[in-house]
């Protein structure tokens, strides 16, 4: 398969077999009685990535947050920072430092003596501390704000004195639980690109959890995709959604086609499958599917191409008639009903003002894609 | 949910009040009685005031009354604050069942069985009464009150920001000191407020647990009361029922100028993004 | 501002500090902060009932302490067992055979009784009142309730003298509007009592029966009516039920102690009226008798331990649904 790297393509550590990982997650188990939050978990992340950890609410990534933060203690396994064992060390000798999701800015503090608590507890000079809020200060554009108290800021501010407070210790990691989620739709976009110029800027690792998609897609370089306690897939962005390695990755992030079937034959990376209607489709990335195993395949809406008439030089078509149709603006989506019930989606961006080739409800269609349109998933 | 209130409720507020009320007004109104008796409107006079002052046993047992709620409160205010977080933040160890049933117990049991079990204890042990014990039992049935209130107000509170703290590199020491005091303040102050009202009030602990050369403004006003009413004593009780009044009103009026405060800088804040 | 990770953080088992093991010396401030308040209650709470129970089976004397046998150090172990020898239950039998003091723990518990109903019947309407109240005048109306409160327990009974005497006021107040002729007994009866004690007691049933109530959602009431159900069925069947641990609350925080109460009985009441308190007091101050003195409060306590331990069940729960 083609090599699907982050968009900084110079930068992949977990690629070079010489790099060691900076946080690493050693079988670690967490257990709330008899409920088990993180099962038996492993996961390196290198020195500056910016890593998500990504999931419903329940799955485990907050817990894990938490047991790197030394909040929770690991019921078994290890944590290693910079290859050292993190047990036995309170939260407040680690290196770490996090964002809280409710910002947790002491309240009877100011903006300015929010930020220097840290580095007051390290025992820093007096003149050093002010220099250095100073910098955090202007980091995060609040300078006129120093004096003032959390309650007299807006949302937005709160979070950046949040922000302000967590990196002035300069830690090599930040944890940030849910940074966005108490923001407003347009302040996260900007805020989203903030955090990441300030990661490169700063060159700390972080990791971020968030149960949103596009959160994750957009800033991190990596994501752990976790469900149940459990890593089901540690990607890039585009890895993730180009090649998700099992059914659960690829409903997950964005929408999915399963075309559901049988291996008839396999040859090389290609295979042959049948369907429950008797249609076949060939298809590449076959991963480890063999003659014979039930699989899906997974192709994502976009890569689907809907014509009224049989497409000519397609490799893989379909007839179907055309369930429903959603137009959203800026593209439409067809949901297309195959001869066997299975209801199929493809979009297509409507980059013309006037279609060529308008559908309607009922009508006969077909789909069509290309053979490395997808994946085969056997998971 | 709320509005205009029915008639049955404003009917009901105002009977309870008025019930709460009216012998409290009725006290103060005949402390300023030229009359002594109660029954017969003499005219306005402040000569009960005037003879206050040179009552001896009533000032002398004001002031040890005063002595005994301050040191009594401040001391039961930290033993209270602790046991309050000994219940709220250790879930789990050991005694923890006999611990909160004697946390919760004073708050409901009768004050003559918590006097004659703690004059006992003085007389068994030896230690002569007097100032020191009344102090002593006061702290002991003062602390629970305190600690009732600082746990609700220490459930309430945000954990996220100790942990913030201790995330930034503060030891659990330091948290409390730095973060989880100041912000509970209030809690612990009402608390205090609460056991100094207490004990400046007792009148059956206070008569079991005291000695000679301690006593106490109640026990002298239950002594006289019992001898006959004077408007004296009218005049000694709508005193402390200004102080408090006051003070209560002023921290009432203090408070309420804080939160108009905070919404103002709350609304400036949101309106200015 | 809510915990979103305390979705995945059930209550947590660790005892002492967050994480894993701090440092030493924050170990030994976090058990201070038990031990600490832990030992001030053996020492000056618990031991003493201890102690009330020793005495209560020993006899009186004349002497100082009133009391024998006195445990000292100096007796040794034998002096100790000589001395254990001489307790007897002697006490509790004189309880037993003299029906004054069973006609006390019954006429005190009947009062505490009557009285707690009472407080709830004025109390509850006044608690639904502020509950139902525009949230701007509710503070004020709470301040009012506690207002008294941080007033003098004792001058409050105190006035009451003044008003239910019969020159008092109320009964000028009565004959001069004509509703009565002469003036109506109700210094030292069971009715003075009952006053003094939801007087003085109110606001401990008001305050549960308000943070109950106020966290009620009223639009159940409205879906009730809504659905066919008149105003007062709509208060019996929904209202007072989700009330009823504001109910439970209050009742035990007026009951329990009222049924040990002194001052009002003392106070309000006449040679008629038998309250346990009074009889405690008596015998303690009056005939010095402490050993006997003693005994009445272990029954008492045995008497009131069943509804204080239904008290500490109901804090434990309210403390749990806080959580």
């Amino acid at each position: 398969m083609k090599s699907l790297g982050s968009i900084r393509r110079s930068f992949a550590p977990w690629n070079d077999p010489q790099a060691r990982p900076y946080i690493s997650f050693q079988n670690v188990t967490k257990r709330f009685g008899d409920f088990t939050a993180v099962n038996d978990l492993s996961l390196d992340i290198y020195e500056r990535e910016f890593f998500a950890l990504l999931g419903a609410s329940g799955c485990g990534k907050s817990t894990l947050l938490r047991m790197l933060a030394g909040f929770e203690t690991p019921t078994s396994g290890r944590i290693l920072l910079d290859g050292q064992d993190l047990a036995g060390i309170p939260p407040y000798k680690r290196p770490v430092n996090m964002m809280f999701q409710s910002y947790a800015l002491f309240p009877h503090m100011t903006v300015e003596a929010n930020i220097a608590f840290g580095l007051k507890q390290d025992g820093m000079p007096k003149a050093q501390i002010a220099e250095r809020v100073a910098e955090m200060l202007k980091l995060v554009r609040l300078e006129q704000f120093a004096k003032r108290k959390p309650h007299q800021l807006s949302g937005g501010q709160r979070q950046r004195v949040a922000l302000a407070r967590s990196v002035a210790k300069r830690p090599k990691v930040l944890l940030l639980d849910e940074p966005l989620g108490a923001l407003d739709k347009k302040l996260r976009e900007a805020t989203q690109f903030e955090l990441m110029d300030l990661q490169q800027d700063l060159g700390l690792t972080f990791v971020v959890v968030t149960h949103d998609q596009e959160e994750a897609m957009t800033m991190a370089d990596r994501i752990a995709i976790m469900d149940k306690g459990k890593v089901m897939q540690v990607a890039t962005p585009a890895e993730i959604y180009e090649a998700p390695s099992s059914r659960f990755v690829a409903d997950f992030v964005g929408s999915v086609n399963m075309l559901e079937g049988t291996v008839t034959s396999r040859n090389g990376n290609s295979v042959v499958i049948k369907g429950n209607s008797g249609a076949q489709i060939s298809v590449e990335n076959a991963g480890d599917a063999a003659p014979g195993a039930d699989v899906a395949f997974a192709i994502r809406p976009e890569k689907i191409r809907v014509t009224s008439k049989r497409p000519e030089t397609a490799a893989n078509a379909m007839e179907g008639e055309v369930w429903d149709i959603a137009y959203l603006g800026d593209m439409t989506v067809y949901h297309i009903k195959l001869g066997d019930g299975q209801v199929v989606k493809a979009s297509a961006l409507n980059s013309a003002r006037v279609s060529e080739d308008p559908l309607t409800w009922s009508d006969r269609a077909w789909i069509s894609f290309a053979p490395d349109a997808g994946v085969v998933l056997t998971r | 949910m709320q509005g205009k209130l029915s008639r049955f409720n404003i009917t009901a507020l105002v009977l309870g009040f008025a019930f709460l009320y009216l012998p409290i007004v009725l006290l103060v109104i005949y402390s300023f009685n030229d009359s002594k008796l109660v029954t017969v409107w003499g005219g306005f006079s402040t000569r009960w005031y005037a003879s206050l002052l040179s009552n001896h046993l009533l000032l002398d047992a004001a002031w040890v009354t005063a002595r005994v709620a301050f040191i009594s409160a401040t001391v039961a205010t930290v033993l209270g604050t602790l046991a309050a977080l000994a219940l709220v933040r250790y879930t789990r160890f050991r005694g923890r069942f006999l611990f909160s049933g004697m946390v919760f117990a004073p708050l409901v049991m009768p004050e003559v069985i918590t006097g004659l079990s703690l004059l006992l204890l003085f007389v068994a042990v030896g230690l002569d009464r007097g100032f020191l014990t009344i102090v002593l039992a006061h702290i002991t049935f003062t602390m629970c009150f305190v600690a009732v209130v600082v746990q609700s107000r220490l459930m309430s509170f945000d954990r996220s920001l100790e942990e913030a703290a201790m995330d930034l590199g503060a030891t659990p020491f330091r948290t409390f000191i730095h973060v989880t005091l100041p912000v509970i303040l209030p809690a612990v102050v009402s608390g205090w407020m609460l056991a100094f009202t207490l004990s400046l009030d007792d009148l059956v602990i206070a008569s079991f647990t005291s000695g000679p050369g301690a006593t106490t403004l109640p026990m002298r006003i239950y002594s006289q009361v019992r001898l006959g009413v004077t408007p004296e004593i009218n005049a000694v009780c709508t005193l402390l029922i200004g102080v408090v009044t006051i003070g209560v009103l002023a921290a009432a009026i203090v408070n309420k100028r804080r939160d108009i405060q905070r919404q103002r800088d709350e609304q400036a804040a949101a309106q200015a993004n | 501002m809510s915990q979103a990770s305390a979705v995945t953080r059930p209550a947590s088992e660790a005892s002492a500090s967050h994480g894993p093991g701090g440092t030493v010396l924050s170990a030994i401030l976090s058990r201070l902060v038990i031990v600490v308040p832990y030992l001030w209650l053996l020492v000056f709470f618990l031991a003493p009932f201890a102690i009330v129970f020793k005495i209560s089976l020993s006899e009186t004397a004349i002497s100082m302490p009133p009391y024998f046998p006195v445990f000292s150090w100096e007796d040794g172990l034998s002096g100790f067992w000589e001395n254990v020898k001489e307790l007897s239950f002697a006490n509790y039998l004189w309880l037993v055979d003299d029906p004054l003091y069973f006609n006390a723990y019954i006429s005190s518990v009947v009062i505490a009784a009557i009285s707690t109903f009472l407080a709830l019947l004025v109390g509850y309407p006044m608690a639904y009142a502020m509950a139902r109240a525009p949230s701007s005048i509710r503070m004020v109306l709470l301040m009012l309730v506690i207002l008294p409160f941080w007033t003098s327990f004792l001058i409050r009974v105190y006035a009451w003298i003044g008003i239910l005497k019969p020159e008092g006021l109320l009964n000028q107040f009565l004959m001069w509007a004509g509703v009565i002729d002469s003036p109506l007994q109700i210094m030292n009866t069971h009715t003075a009592i009952y006053i003094g004690i939801v007087y003085s007691y109110l606001p401990f049933m008001v305050l549960p029966l308000y943070a109950t109530l106020e966290k009620m959602d009223f639009s159940l009431i409205e879906a009730a009516q809504d659905l066919g159900c008149p105003p007062i069925s709509a208060f019996w069947k929904i209202t007072f039920p989700l009330s009823l641990p504001g109910v439970v609350a209050g009742c035990l925080l007026v009951f329990i102690p009222a049924v040990g109460e002194f001052v009002i009985p003392d106070l309000l009441g006449g040679s008629q009226t038998l309250m346990i308190g009074k009889t405690l007091w008596n015998e303690f101050f009056g005939n010095r008798d402490w050993p006997v003195a003693s005994a009445v409060a272990v029954v008492l306590l045995l008497i009131l331990v069943v509804p204080m331990m239904f008290f500490q069940r109901a804090q434990a729960r309210s403390q749990e649904q806080e959580r």
